[in-house]
């Protein structure tokens, strides 16, 4: 059972909150006219790591809000928290930022 | 290898068993193999087997990391149906089905194939509506089922709470008698044992550790903790890490690794003789020969590696339990498990060709490829051995997601399945 | 401590911690016992010389108490009748209390005489895993009945459980698991710091084992020691201790479960008590002081009932004031269990010997022995037993090589500890192999987690306390640096780790020498494992059941691993333990459900009608976690009937529908039209102000999530509907890509959903009705034309009106503050009485709306159904981007051959039967054709209307179909989706 830092609300129960999947997607414009291929990899891809994850959850049953967490996915430490929009550290296995 | 019988047991018994041989050789790798297989799990078994015995290809490896069956094959909850929705995934889990009827008796291996039946149950009108549009699809799909009402299912599972002030009511649902249960380890000694007999090397305790490649990038071999070993063609089979060994050749997959989480009551005395789907919470419960209620659900609710499961996933799971089937309430868990699932945005395996040539796959069963193995080894031993998909497989092609051809069964049936 | 024989057999006359002023009655097995408060079921028993409790799982083998605690394999017993009954508690965690009944369980007709004791005699037979080599033939069905008659040990009650359960959540810097000595002092040193501590035991007392091993700490007895430590850790206002509660999971981020038995027993709850109550603790640090479980030695015959673990001996006898026996005989291969005969001996029992399997105990020991007259026979083994259901006497097998036959009635068996580290593995910890100590321990600390005392492998005391103590004040500082409370310091005591000289297997003698023995797993049976390649520990525990009943393997782990390693030539630690799993005891269903249930375990929502539905005698059924009414029944009237009734009321007159679920979503800021047209399908931002527009929300896939109407209030400020079901996961999407992809987009999400409680009045009557009811809005049609929004008063109320119809009629759907609904429902009746007024269930409007060809997201479409498919091409002229839009163009998605919506009537008029699939004229009996989504009998148009998904359908109309169902076959043809008033006039009014 997680305890995540949300950036607004402080440490809570994961129970509060919700996984998004793996973050810093990119969405092809309508511009750049993306081939299948590229929407594909877009949609569906994901690099699914063992070890250390990039990925988004919500506050969902607390402020709403939406942050980026690097999480390691056998031992689910936390090794970073960070808003959305914000860069990210350098945050490696094994080092807290 | 020693025939399994009756008879055979009583003989070796009055020598106190000293004439048994192992079930399976144990071997250490030769350099080179026309196929190896990685992944010692139910499926990667499966495919060694199939190959050799319907394509005489017997100069094989499987190559397995720990030990044999320590993945999902170890670590599900039995159940063997083919209650699908959609024609293409009827005519695979139905393939599989089929063979498993009659796999204990082809492997001699008892697999204890206890054809129970499955209820689905539904508890609201939609849930009706949608189990009429499911069982309907099953029979057009050639698949047995019948719809029944709530005394039908209160006769049957009696345990199960059918008052109309329950907090889940049962309206109705249906059922496919053939489905059931099996052992899931004897499924995977059972393979492995007849694959070795066919000459099949099962290399234990052996990791991979990336793929050899020829000039022109075809994957030609593989290199593991034990050394380089060379082979025409690799196939892998190793749900939950797919996209572990996907990476080492260089390429994504539309996979994500989930813990899928069940459960065991102590030992009862038989208390419910089928197993039971609720469309209302996704639990489902079944008992084994053994006497346990075995319990699965849902995935849980984020990615992870970790053969482990999280409590709010257990509590809720559990709590369904304790909810439509009151009197359980005081039968204690026994002990909990999780396996790693690959789960692919549309539900539905992945079984053929990779983007590298030489390198075939098979995944992306998510919650329920123990019922599949068979047909999953059957499947990719004849695209191995032939070069072409499998007629039952040809929809379950990487392709798919870059054309839309989603095989989505969670997305037509309400339930991930 | 002295005692003698008194009137119960084996009580002793005095001593022990029960309370002999409160005599207890119970049965078993239909025999009334008495015993006392204090006393567990096991002791209890004992006490009245009762030997035989249950029979194996497998060879239904007589057997009797061997433990005294959750590691009992063998004392399994079914408690309580009806609803109360449990099945397969342990005798030895079974707190007695008047009116106990317990029963053996799997046995029949009784322990004594078992029928499935036949399964021994054939035993030879039935080796670990025999059923995978036979029941083939004819089929596994043949056999498959009568195993599972013979499997399982208790019967899962009948009726519901009546008991109650709770659910708490807590937090603390430390939490220390286990008050034995070693929690005790790390308690009392993290206690001292100020720190919120958390102590748990499962016991009902503190004090582990010094409740039966006498010692000595800081210069007093130890049970002074243990009140001093109580009074201690009580007395600091953040410190709490918890008895009868057993940690049973540790998960991830230091969150542990723990399970606790108020005030009762674990066979029934007491009066006023929920039965169990579970404990979610989120802990900064974490103390592990769950100290050691003895293990059994594997030797022939040693589960005969008489044969116990030689630290349970010791336990009954000073705790619970019972002999186990008369004449007793030791077999060791360690120093500890030399203190069960000390204790033997004050109890004023006999002990025939030490049986020592190391060929020179410490001669400190033995002269000890001696003194008391007991011989020790070093270097020697029991080699056998006999006695048909109780111990008789013992075989040993001396150093120089001869046998020879002790007569006795108990023998205490020690094989050496084994570290309680399952909560250790469970958080993630790994084990090292002792081979001094014969033991498992964990390798070191991880994250927060502290290991202290014998759970460490530490088992001397006086080092066990010091290590407590240190650990203790560890892990409070680790989460207060600057805590400046005075320290107590660490607790004295002396005495040496017990030495041990590992010995995994006697493997001289005759008989069965049992690993595990509630599944009847021998020695043999693991040579069999290792001769068939299942040398892996996982195989050999799945292939001969070792380590898989009840008691989770506490006894007979370790024992079985070594034994292969011995049969394979490889060393202990590297065949290595199986893995360590939730839960370390077995947990009740009801406990994990908790205080979750019924109307708790999912909530159900109600809108703000809800009394007044019922009242009004509404059929309420659940609608996507909403109480709805489905229709309103009149007295003696069927349902079908009464959504009749009601369809046609709004056709000719006017109805009012509870719409209040439906999902209201305020969208505002600058940038709200340009992310609404990213969001939907189609243009929003060309809305006019006051003006509504139907729309269809794709996800990325382009399947269809939700529709609705959007709404213009103001050029910055829209309302965005949702289907009911869809209310709270479209909020929640908005949100995501508001956050997520377009940050740069000023807007504020709102969700209002159960701000406004919605009266849908429908009809062509409805007009003349709103006007009665009065309203400052202005009601022409060309004031007020369909899709367009007006803000006012309704009858005095703040409301917000719009004109949308899902019925096909002229409709207002007023949103009025929820808490007022009722009231203005209550003037709209009144109000349109002299129109015959009717309240209208979801299933009339779903009706009214199937006759007009509406969509009904869910119903009508799957997570597979695209825009397109529902005749949405023209969103694809769009010039800008919207989500799903790139997936339209998939090959798949612009196939002319999906399945598309279309209307359906059948040729006889009949209704067609909802889900039938459909076949289209030429294709074989198994092409999926498509199927009927939506279907009902129009009391209008008086047939039956549907919907359904076909194979490029929609350039297939007036073509023939066939609905195939079990029942039968059905003619059809496909339809405009409009059956009633296609040319869409009655809206308008």
């Amino acid at each position: 059972m997680l305890l995540i830092t949300c950036p607004w609300c402080g440490p809570r129960d994961e129970i509060e909150f919700r996984w998004g999947g793996e973050s810093h997607i990119r969405r092809p414009t309508l511009q750049s006219s993306p081939q299948d291929e590229e929407w594909a990899d877009y949609l569906f891809y994901r690099k699914n790591p063992k070890g250390l994850h990039r990925e988004r959850w919500v506050h969902e049953a607390g402020c709403g809000q939406w942050f980026n967490i690097a999480r390691d996915t056998v031992s689910h430490e936390i090794v970073e928290v960070y808003r959305m929009g914000e860069a990210h550290g350098q945050a490696e296995r094994g080092k807290r930022p | 290898m020693n025939w399994y019988s009756g008879l055979n047991l009583i003989a070796q018994g009055l020598r106190g068993h000293r004439g048994w041989e192992p079930a399976w050789r144990s071997a250490t790798p030769k350099p080179r193999y026309d196929v190896i297989i990685v992944g010692g799990g139910g499926h990667g078994l499966a495919t060694a087997y199939y190959l050799a015995r319907n394509h005489g290809v017997t100069n094989v490896a499987v190559i397995e990391k720990g030990w044999i069956g320590g993945g999902n094959s170890g670590r599900n909850t039995t159940v063997i149906r083919s209650n699908y929705y959609y024609r293409e995934s009827a005519d695979l889990y139905e393939f599989s089905l089929k063979l498993y009827e009659r796999l204990a008796r082809e492997l001699n291996y008892n697999i204890m194939f206890s054809q129970r039946g499955m209820i689905v149950t539904a508890h609201s009108r939609h849930d009706m509506e949608l189990s009429a549009r499911w069982a309907g699809a099953m029979r057009r799909n050639g698949v047995d089922t019948d719809m029944l009402d709530v005394s039908e299912i209160a006769d049957r599972v009696p345990a199960l709470n059918v008052s109309p002030r329950a907090r889940f009511p049962v309206v109705g649902g249906f059922v496919q008698k053939r489905a059931g249960t099996a052992r899931h380890d004897a499924v995977v000694w059972g393979y492995a044992r007849a694959a070795s007999a066919l000459g099949v090397d099962i290399v234990e305790g052996c990791e991979v550790k990336g793929f050899v490649r020829s000039p022109s990038g075809s994957v030609v071999g593989i290199e593991t903790s034990m050394g380089r070993i060379v082979a025409d063609k690799v196939g892998m089979a190793v749900a939950g890490h797919s996209s572990v060994l996907a990476g080492m050749a260089g390429f994504r997959l539309p996979v994500t690794s989930y813990a899928l989480q069940a459960f065991v009551s102590e030992p009862l005395k038989p208390a419910l003789d089928t197993v039971v789907l609720s469309l209302a919470t996704g639990m489902y419960i079944s008992q084994s020969d053994k006497g346990g209620l075995v319990i699965g659900g849902g995935l849980d609710r984020y990615s992870s590696y970790a053969q482990r499961g999280n409590a709010p996933v257990i509590r809720d799971v559990v709590g369904s339990v304790a909810e439509q089937f009151p009197p359980f309430r005081r039968v204690r868990l026994l002990r909990h498990w999780a396996g790693i699932v690959d789960v692919v945005p549309d539900s539905s395996p992945v079984i053929g060709e990779t983007p590298v040539p030489g390198l075939y796959l098979n995944c992306g069963w998510g919650t329920g490829g123990f019922k599949a193995i068979p047909v999953g080894g059957w499947t990719l031993a004849h695209h191995i051995a032939t070069g072409t998909p499998h007629p039952v497989a040809r929809p379950f092609q990487l392709e798919r997601f870059k054309t839309g051809a989603l095989i989505d069964e969670a997305a037509a049936s309400g339930i991930a399945h | 401590m002295t005692g003698s024989r008194g009137s119960a057999g084996r009580r002793l006359r005095d001593g022990g911690m029960i309370q002999r002023d409160r005599p207890v009655a119970f049965s078993f097995n239909g025999k009334r016992y008495r015993g006392f408060v204090g006393d567990t079921l096991a002791s209890a028993l004992l006490a009245n010389g009762v030997d035989l409790i249950g029979r194996s799982f497998k060879y239904h083998r007589p057997r009797g108490i061997m433990g005294a605690g959750c590691e009992e394999p063998n004392a399994v017993v079914q408690v309580g009748m009806g609803g109360e009954t449990t099945p397969n508690l342990r005798a030895t965690e079974i707190d007695l209390y008047e009116g106990l009944s317990a029963v053996s369980v799997n046995c029949w007709p009784s322990v004594s005489f078992d029928v499935g004791a036949i399964n021994g005699v054939f035993s030879r037979f039935l080796p670990a895993g025999f059923y995978y080599k036979t029941f083939m033939w004819p089929s596994w069905h043949a056999f498959e009945w009568a195993i599972r008659r013979a499997a399982g040990l208790g019967e899962a009650p009948k009726q519901a459980d009546p008991d109650r359960y709770e659910t708490r959540y807590d937090h603390c810097d430390v939490l220390v698991v286990g008050a034995g000595p070693a929690g005790l002092a790390a308690a009392r040193a993290a206690a001292a710091t100020g720190s919120r501590v958390l102590l748990v035991e499962q016991d009902s007392h503190v004090g582990g084992r010094l409740l039966w091993d006498p010692a000595v700490i800081d210069g007093t007895e130890a049970s002074a020691w243990i009140a001093d430590c109580r009074r201690f850790i009580e007395a600091q206002p953040e410190a709490r201790i918890l008895t009868r509660t057993t940690a049973v999971g540790y998960f991830d981020h230091n969150a542990l479960v723990l399970v606790e038995n108020p005030a009762g027993s674990l066979g029934r709850a007491g009066p006023g008590a929920p039965r169990q109550r579970l404990w979610s603790v989120r802990a900064s640090n974490v103390v592990l002081a769950t100290g050691a479980a003895e293990r059994p030695l594997v030797f022939p015959g040693n589960d005969r009932p008489g044969v116990m673990l030689a630290s349970a001996v010791r336990h009954y006898v000073e705790r619970y004031a019972v002999r186990p026996g008369e004449h007793a005989v030791i077999f060791t291969n360690n120093d500890d269990a030399y203190a069960t005969a000390s204790a033997i001996v004050r109890a004023s029992g006999a002990v025939s010997a030490i049986v020592d399997t190391r060929a020179e105990p410490p001669r400190q020991l033995v002269e000890t022995a001696r003194a008391s007259g007991i011989r020790v026979l070093a270097g020697s083994a029991v080699v056998g037993t006999k006695g048909a259901r109780r111990l008789r006497s013992v075989r040993v097998r001396e150093a120089d090589g001869r046998s020879r036959d002790i007569p006795c009635d108990l023998l205490a068996v020690s094989g050496g500890y084994n570290p309680t580290v399952h909560l250790f593995c469970q958080s993630g910890g790994k084990l090292v192999y002792d081979a001094d100590q014969a033991l498992f321990k964990p390798s070191g600390s991880s994250r927060s987690v502290r290991s202290v005392g014998a759970a460490a492998g530490t088992m001397g005391l006086g080092a066990s306390l010091l290590e407590a103590h240190e650990a203790g004040r560890g892990a409070a500082e680790t989460g207060n640096p600057g805590n400046d409370a005075p320290r107590p310091s660490p607790p004295q005591a002396s005495g040496e780790p017990p030495t041990i000289e590992a010995c995994w297997r006697v493997d001289d003698g005759r008989g069965k020498a049992f690993v595990d023995f509630q599944n009847d797993v021998t020695a043999d049976d693991i040579a069999l494992a290792a001769r068939e390649n299942f040398r892996s520990v996982e195989h050999l525990k799945r292939y001969t059941t070792l380590g898989m009943g009840t008691d989770q393997g506490k006894t007979s782990n370790v024992n079985g691993l070594a034994i292969m390693a011995a049969l394979t030539g490889r060393e202990v630690p590297e065949v290595g333990t199986t893995r360590y799993r939730f839960p370390f005891t077995p947990v009740s269903f009801g406990a994990l459900a908790g205080s979750t249930r019924g109307e708790l375990f999912r909530p159900m929502r109600r809108t703000a009608l809800h009394d007044w539905n019922v009242t009004a005698g509404a059929m309420m059924e659940d609608y996507g976690g909403w109480q709805r009414p489905a229709c309103y029944p009149r007295p003696g009237e069927s349902l079908e009937a009464a959504v009749q009734r009601e369809a046609l009321a709004v056709r000719n007159g006017v109805g009012v529908f509870d719409a209040s679920p439906l999902g209201k979503i305020e969208v505002k800021g600058p940038d709200a039209a340009t992310f609404l047209d990213r969001i939907y399908a189609n243009t929003i931002s060309t809305l006019r102000l006051g003006s509504i527009r139907y729309g269809l929300m794709l996800n990325e896939a382009a399947a269809i999530i939700d529709d609705g109407v959007a709404t213009r209030i103001a050029d910055d400020h829209f309302l965005v509907g949702t289907t009911s079901g869809g209310a709270d996961r479209i909020a929640a999407w908005l949100e995501e890509w508001l956050q997520c992809e377009w940050p740069e987009l000023d807007v504020l999400v709102a969700p209002v959903t159960t701000a406004w409680a919605v009266l849908s009045l429908t009809g062509p009557a409805s007009r003349a009705v709103l006007g009665e009811v009065g309203t400052d809005i202005g009601l022409a049609p060309q004031d007020f034309p369909h899709m367009s929004f007006r803000a006012g008063t309704v009858g005095g109320i703040p409301a917000r009106v719009s004109r949308v119809s899902y019925t096909g009629e002229l409709t207002y759907e007023l949103n009025v503050p929820w808490s007022l609904a009722p009231d203005l429902l209550e003037r709209l009746i009144d109000a349109g009485r002299s129109h015959d007024i009717l309240p209208i269930g979801v299933e009339s409007c779903l009706l009214l709306r199937l006759e007009k060809g509406y969509l009904h997201v869910g119903t009508d479409t799957d997570g597979t159904t695209t825009s397109l498919d529902v005749g949405w091409g023209h969103v694809l002229k769009r010039t800008s981007d919207f989500v799903g839009r790139r997936s339209l163009l998939l090959p798949h998605n612009q196939r002319t051959d999906r399945l598309q919506l279309v209307g359906l009537e059948s040729v006889d008029g009949r209704p067609l039967p909802l889900g039938a699939q459909l076949s289209l004229k030429g294709s074989g009996p198994r092409d999926a054709d498509g199927f009927v989504s939506s279907s009902g009998y129009s009391p209008a148009l008086r047939r039956g209307v549907a919907l359904g998904m076909v194979r490029g359908g929609r350039e297939k109309t007036g073509e023939g179909v066939i609905a195939v169902t079990s029942r039968g076959r059905f003619q059809a043809r496909i339809a405009p989706l409009a059956a009633y008033d296609p040319q869409g006039e009655r809206i308008n009014g």
